[in-house]
């Protein structure tokens, strides 16, 4: 097995959306990670540059950046994995306006799960008993499926629609909106529904799965979103839906 | 899209699978037979049957065609929602004129 390079030839993006790339020369470590490098370019070399980390280990979903071409969560990617001869370029997530280096504004992508009906709405009060789901009930299942979404935003700058369609809600808003559509508790799906069935929502997706192939915790949005055109088409059909 | 429209490009892709077939294999019978135009049309004129064909065909193409056009003009072009819409629109009548168009001079001329 070859011995790793000593040296990693690190391009990060600098600057907003008109900024370019600089190369800057990283120690390579042992498990090291691509946070790592961007943390040692910022800590031991240009100090003003801009990322976002929190958690480190998988969990928050705030270190997504785009990693030799493919958005990736960096606190998990080990520079071994993806370090092409030695060579990182990093820069901040597609589909997303930059507001400084490494750093999106996440807002729109936010809005989209608010849009979605990403909220779960209680059909019950506290007072009432609490409701019993079968943890082997096709419904639980299908929600289990898609659940442990972190919000990294890994699919939505993967995602070509999102990036030809600027009214497309995208992959996580809408894998969102389908846990919900499957809690048998939650009193909001005729309005998701109505919302996810409307121009920009599930039928705009033209199922390419790039949100299945980078979703760091193997998800997969698209069969979410396939799920949510069955249910708003049958909605339509049976007449509850108007469009 | 919204759901109206993915219900009608699907349901118009659907009708149209047993369409193409037929379409081709009317394609092969005649190209293989060495039929003229003349030969064709004597077959056609008058015909019910290939009016009701080609028409029913004709109408579901310029529906799909012109859903998947705005689609496109959507997601490529720098027209809005509405605009691009408009432009299916005048799209797919100008479609099913000729296509009519067509099925008349198939069957009728």
């Amino acid at each position: 097995m070859p011995e790793p390079a000593l040296q990693l030839s690190v391009s990060l993006w600098r600057g907003s959306a008109d900024g370019r790339y600089e190369t800057y020369s990283v120690p390579r470590r042992e498990s090291q990670t691509v946070l790592d490098v961007v943390t040692y370019v910022q800590r031991h070399i240009d100090p003003t540059l801009s990322y976002r980390f929190a958690c480190r280990v998988g969990m928050c979903g705030s270190c997504a950046m785009t990693v030799n071409g493919h958005p990736r969560w960096t606190c998990r990617t080990h520079v071994a994995k993806v370090a092409d001869g030695g060579r990182l370029q990093i820069g901040p997530l597609d589909n997303l306006p930059v507001v400084k280096d490494l750093v999106t504004d996440m807002q729109r992508f936010f809005d989209k799960w608010q849009q979605a009906k990403g909220v779960f709405a209680p059909s019950q009060s506290r007072a009432e008993p609490m409701a019993r789901i079968r943890p082997d009930s096709a419904a639980r299942l299908a929600a289990d499926a898609a659940i442990e979404c972190i919000n990294c935003g890994v699919c939505y700058a993967a995602c070509d629609t999102v990036r030809w369609n600027s009214a497309y809600l995208g992959p996580a808003a809408l894998n969102r909106a389908w846990t919900l559509v499957n809690d048998a508790r939650d009193a909001g799906n005729p309005a998701r529904l109505a919302t996810i069935a409307a121009s920009g929502g599930c039928h705009a997706c033209h199922s390419h799965q790039s949100c299945q192939e980078h979703c760091p915790l193997a998800l997969n949005p698209t069969a979410s979103i396939a799920g949510l055109k069955r249910r708003a088409t049958a909605a339509y059909l049976k007449g509850e839906l108007k469009a | 899209m919204n759901v109206r429209l993915y219900v009608w490009q699907r349901a118009t892709a659907a009708l149209m699978v047993p369409f193409v077939l037929v379409h081709i294999a009317v394609i092969f019978y005649a190209t293989r037979q060495q039929m003229t135009a003349a030969d064709i049309l004597s077959r056609t004129h008058g015909s019910a049957l290939w009016a009701s064909f080609y028409g029913v065909f004709v109408a579901a193409v310029s529906i799909h065609a012109s859903i998947g056009l705005r689609n496109i003009l959507t997601e490529w072009s720098p027209l809005a929602d509405r605009s691009a819409g408009w432009c299916a629109v005048c799209a797919g009548i100008a479609l099913a004129l000729l296509g009519f168009y067509a099925v008349v001079a198939l069957v009728v001329m």
